[in-house]
C-alpha cells in the first residue's frame, strides 16, 4: 500500500476560477492510496512548499502528486520540496490541470473539473509505481575537441582555452583561418579581414592549453559525454616543424598546381605555404602532384632545404585522445559552379563567384589586389553582381535564404569601385536582407553614395557575345526586358555546408537538416547545442551566417563546453531503459531501434545491454520488445496500463 | 444528455505536450474529451496501450508526436509510433473497430492553435462514429 499526497493548487483563479478545487480534492480523497489531499492558494509559494514538506512528514507520505501546472514549469520546484522533506524526487509528479483544463474549458467548469480528476486519478497510478531513483554520476574528461579551424574554430577554442580547459583544435587543411582568411574586407567596418583575423591565429597558436591538429581529420567517435574517445588522422606533411619558411623549397620545385587559397586563380608549387600568414607556419608537401617524395626522381627542395626540415619519410598517423566536450565547426562551401548552367559558370572564366571576387580584390591575392578579367587580364569596367544566385530557388537549386551575401555583394560593389573609379557596377537582386546592426545603412550607402545600380529582378541567361558577357534579365519594378554588356560577372552563390558535414554529423550522431546542414536541438532555446550531450555547433555549418554571428554563437557553444567540462561529474537522467537479462531473448530488435547506439549485443550472455548514460529514456526499445525484457524506468508498461485504466474510469 | 466521446491522448513531451500546453497558455478552447498521458517520446506508445484503451471503454485513442522528419527529439521515434498506427488500423478493422477511432498527429511545440483544432475535430469525428462499448460487448 502506497501513502500517496496530493495537492492541489488554486493558482489563484487561473485554476480555481474554473476547477472546483474543493470537489477534486473531495474525490480524490476517496481514491485508493491517496491518504492526504489538500488544496491552497498558491502551491509554489514558500507556505504552499512548506505544506507539501509538513506533510510528507507528518503524514509519512511515500509519494506526491502536486495538481497544478505543467510539469515543464514547475516539475523541478516541487521535486526539490520533496528532497528536502526526505522524499526521493522520482516519487513526485505533477498532474497538469491548469494549461490541460482550466485554462482550456474555461466556458465548462464541470467538465474541466472532472477531467481534472481524471488526470490526477491517472497521475496517482503513476506515481504508485514509480521506483526511488537517483542520477548516475559520471566522470569528465577536462579536454575539449573543436572540429574546424575556421574563425568560429578559432573562437571556440580560444574561449574554452581562456578558461583554463585543454583544447584540441582539428583542421583539415594545413592552416587554420578558414574562408575569413580568404576575404578581403569584412562588411560593414570594411575592415581588413585578414587584420582581425591573423591576431587570433598567432594567438592559437601560442596559446598554452590549445593542441593545434593541422592536416588532420577525425575519423572516429565513441563513448558519451564527459567520456569521448576520439580518433584523429593526422596526414604527413613532409615537413617538420624545423621549417623555418624561408621559401627556398618553393623557388625550386618544379610543379605547378593550382592555388586552392586562391580559388585556383593562380598557380602554386607542390611545396606550398597556403597563404603568407598561415598557422602553422610551415610549408606542407601536396602528394597529389609532387614527382614522388623520392631524391632520386626530384629531391629538390630536401636539397635547398637548410633546416633539414623536410622528411620525406613521414607516415600518416592515426592518434586517440580522450575529451569531455565537443564543438563542431566545419564550415561552409559555396554551391558547386559546375551546376549552376545558366550562367555560364566554370564555362566563361569572366563568370566568377563571389569567394573568386574577394582573392582579385585582396592585396595578398593573384594579382595584388587589383581588379581584372581572368580571361584577358584587362580592368573590367561594368560589372554585373547577381545575387541569390541558386539560393531562394527551391524547384532547381537550395530553398533558403543564404543571408550573407546580399551584404557581401554591397561591399563587392563598392569595393569594385573604390579600386575602378569609372567603372559601372550592376546588382541584380530579388530583395534586399541587410538585418544587422548597421547592415542597412552599408546598402544604402552603395546605392545612394557609391553609385551602384540595383536592378530588381532575377538573371535568366549569362553568354559571351564578342568579349562582353551578356546578362539577360528583368527589371520587375518598371517589368522591362534588360539586357546588359558586362566585362566580368560575379555571382553570389548558396551558401552549402561542406560535403564532409554528413559524415561528421554521422560519426557523432548529430541530425542534419535537409539541406545537409547541422541541426540544433531547439531552434529558439538551444541554438548550440544538439540532441547529443556535450555536442555542440557553431558557425556555417549550423546555417548560413555572417562573422559577427558566428563569432557569438562560437562563444556560445564554448560556454556550454565550459559547463560540462568545469563539472566534478556529470549526472544523468536515471529515467531510462532496463533489460530484464531472464526475459531478453537476444532478439536484437531494439539494437536498431536505439538512435543513440546505447544498446548493444553481448556475445557471451546472449542478451543486450543498456548503457544507461547513452540512454535519454525515450522508450522506443521498449514498445517494441517483443518479450517484455526491456522496462523503462518509472514509465513501465504495468504503469501505463494502469493510468490507462485511470484515465477511463468514472461516468459513462 | 447526448453522447460524449472517452479519448485516451498519448503526447510525446516536447511537441505534441508542449504544443497543448501552450494551446492552454494562449486560451484556446477544445472539448474536454480527451484525457492526456504524457511519454517522452510517441515511439514509446505500445501497441498493446492503444488496444488496452480500447478494452477499457475508450472510444477513440489519440497520438500526438513530433513533425517528420527530422523534429522528434529522439530522432526518429515519430516514424516508429506511425509505422505502429499503420499496422493497428488494420488489425483494429479486424478487430471489428473503426479504424478512424485511432488518430496519430503530428503536432510542433509552437502548434498550440493546431492541437486544439486537431482535438476538436477528433472528438467530433469519434462523436459521430458513437460509442464504442468494446469492452462491455465483450462481457455480453
Amino acid at each position: 500500500m502506497a501513502r500517496i499526497g496530493v495537492f492541489v493548487c488554486h493558482c489563484g483563479i487561473n485554476i480555481a476560477g474554473v476547477v472546483d478545487v474543493e470537489k477534486v480534492v473531495e474525490e480524490i480523497s476517496k481514491y485508493p492510496d491517496v491518504v492526504h489531499a489538500e488544496h491552497y492558494k498558491y502551491m509554489c509559494s514558500d507556505p504552499g512548499q512548506n505544506l507539501i514538506v509538513n506533510a510528507i512528514k507528518e503524514k509519512r507520505l511515500d509519494g506526491v502528486v502536486v495538481a497544478a501546472c505543467s510539469p515543464n514549469m514547475h516539475e523541478t520546484t516541487f521535486r526539490n520540496a520533496c528532497e528536502r522533506a526526505g522524499l526521493n524526487r522520482y516519487r513526485c509528479e505533477m498532474a497538469n490541470i491548469r494549461e490541460q483544463s482550466s485554462w482550456v474549458h474555461a466556458d465548462e467548469p464541470e467538465k474541466a473539473t472532472e477531467k481534472a480528476i481524471q488526470i490526477l486519478q491517472v497521475t496517482v497510478e503513476k506515481v504508485k509505481l514509480n521506483s526511488e531513483l537517483k542520477e548516475a554520476a559520471v566522470p569528465v574528461t577536462k579536454r575539449c575537441l573543436v572540429i574546424g579551424g575556421g574563425i568560429a574554430g578559432i573562437q571556440a577554442a580560444l574561449d574554452v582555452a581562456d578558461a583554463g580547459y585543454e583544447v584540441i583544435l582539428v583542421e583539415k587543411t594545413p592552416s587554420i583561418g578558414g574562408h575569413m582568411a580568404q576575404l578581403s574586407e569584412t562588411f560593414p567596418t570594411l575592415d581588413c579581414s585578414q587584420c582581425i583575423l591573423t591576431p587570433k591565429m598567432v594567438a592559437v597558436s601560442r596559446h598554452p592549453n590549445i593542441k593545434l591538429m593541422t592536416y588532420a581529420e577525425v575519423v572516429d567517435v565513441k563513448g558519451f559525454v564527459g567520456n569521448f574517445k576520439v580518433k584523429i588522422h593526422q596526414k604527413a606533411r613532409y615537413v617538420t616543424s624545423d621549417c623555418n619558411i624561408c621559401g627556398k623549397c618553393e623557388e625550386v620545385c618544379p610543379v605547378i598546381a593550382p592555388n586552392e587559397f586562391d580559388r585556383n586563380l593562380s598557380p602554386r608549387k607542390a611545396i606550398y605555404l597556403p597563404f603568407p600568414q598561415a598557422v602553422p607556419a610551415r610549408y606542407t608537401i601536396d602528394t597529389n602532384h609532387c614527382l614522388g617524395l623520392n631524391p632520386l626522381v626530384c629531391g629538390k627542395c630536401k636539397e635547398v632545404c637548410e633546416a633539414k626540415a623536410i622528411d620525406y619519410d613521414m607516415r600518416d598517423e592515426e592518434i586517440e585522445v580522450d575529451v569531455g566536450a565537443i564543438i563542431v565547426a566545419t564550415g561552409y562551401e559555396l554551391f558547386p559552379k559546375e551546376k549552376i548552367g545558366e550562367y555560364g559558370y566554370g564555362v566563361y572564366p569572366d563568370v566568377i563567384d563571389g569567394l573568386e571576387f574577394e582573392r582579385l580584390l585582396s592585396a595578398s591575392g593573384p594579382t595584388g589586389g587589383e581588379v581584372v578579367r581572368p580571361s584577358d587580364g584587362k580592368v573590367p569596367k561594368v560589372v554585373a553582381f547577381i545575387q541569390c544566385t541558386a539560393s531562394r530557388d527551391p524547384d532547381s537549386y537550395m530553398p533558403y535564404c543564404s543571408k550573407i551575401c546580399c551584404m557581401y555583394t554591397a561591399k563587392h560593389a563598392m569595393l569594385y569601385k573604390h579600386h575602378v573609379h569609372d567603372g559601372k557596377a550592376y546588382v541584380f537582386y530579388i530583395d534586399i536582407r541587410a538585418g544587422g546592426k548597421d547592415y542597412e545603412e552599408f546598402v544604402k550607402r552603395a546605392m545612394e553614395e557609391e553609385r551602384i545600380t540595383y536592378i530588381r529582378g532575377k538573371v535568366s541567361k549569362v553568354f559571351r557575345r564578342g568579349d562582353k558577357m551578356v546578362v539577360w534579365g528583368s527589371d520587375t519594378l518598371s517589368g522591362e526586358f534588360v539586357e546588359l554588356e558586362a566585362d566580368l560577372v560575379v555571382l553570389a552563390s548558396a551558401i552549402v555546408p561542406i560535403p564532409d558535414t554528413k559524415k561528421v554529423a554521422n560519426l557523432l550522431k548529430i541530425p542534419v537538416d535537409e539541406n545537409s546542414f547541422l541541426k540544433e536541438a531547439h531552434p529558439k532555446l538551444r541554438p548550440v547545442e544538439t540532441l547529443v550531450q556535450g555536442v555542440y555547433i557553431c558557425g556555417a555549418a549550423h546555417g548560413p551566417k555572417d562573422i559577427p554571428e558566428t563569432v557569438a554563437q562560437a562563444s556560445g557553444a564554448s560556454s556550454k563546453a565550459i559547463a560540462i567540462l568545469s563539472g566534478k561529474e556529470l549526472y544523468h537522467e536515471p529515467t531510462t531503459a532496463e533489460v530484464n537479462m531472464d526475459a531478453c531473448s537476444g532478439c536484437r530488435v531494439c539494437v536498431n531501434l536505439c538512435p543513440f547506439s546505447a544498446i548493444t549485443f553481448n556475445e557471451t550472455t546472449h542478451t543486450v545491454e543498456i548503457n544507461e548514460i547513452l540512454c535519454e529514456g525515450c522508450g522506443t526499445c521498449v514498445a517494441a520488445c517483443p518479450t517484455g525484457a526491456l522496462k523503462l524506468r518509472n514509465m513501465t508498461d504495468k504503469q501505463i496500463f494502469n493510468m490507462i485504466r485511470a484515465a477511463l474510469s468514472g461516468g459513462d | 444528455m447526448g453522447f460524449e466521446p472517452k479519448i485516451v491522448a498519448f503526447l510525446c513531451n516536447w511537441c505534441a505536450y508542449s504544443g497543448a500546453d501552450l494551446a492552454g497558455v494562449s486560451r484556446l478552447q477544445y472539448p474536454p474529451n480527451m484525457i492526456p498521458i504524457r511519454v517522452m517520446c510517441s515511439g514509446r506508445v505500445d501497441p498493446q496501450f492503444v488496444l488496452e484503451a480500447f478494452k477499457n471503454g475508450a472510444d477513440g485513442v489519440f497520438i500526438g508526436g513530433c513533425h517528420t522528419p527530422g523534429d522528434c527529439h529522439y530522432v526518429v521515434g515519430n516514424f516508429k509510433a506511425f509505422k505502429r498506427v499503420v499496422m493497428l488500423k488494420k488489425m483494429l478493422a479486424q478487430l471489428g473497430i473503426e479504424p478512424e477511432r485511432l488518430r496519430i498527429e503530428w503536432v510542433s511545440a509552437s502548434e498550440g492553435r493546431k492541437f486544439a483544432e486537431v482535438s476538436k475535430e477528433f472528438v467530433e469525428q469519434v462523436r459521430s462514429l458513437g460509442p464504442l462499448n468494446y469492452g462491455k460487448r465483450e462481457k455480453a
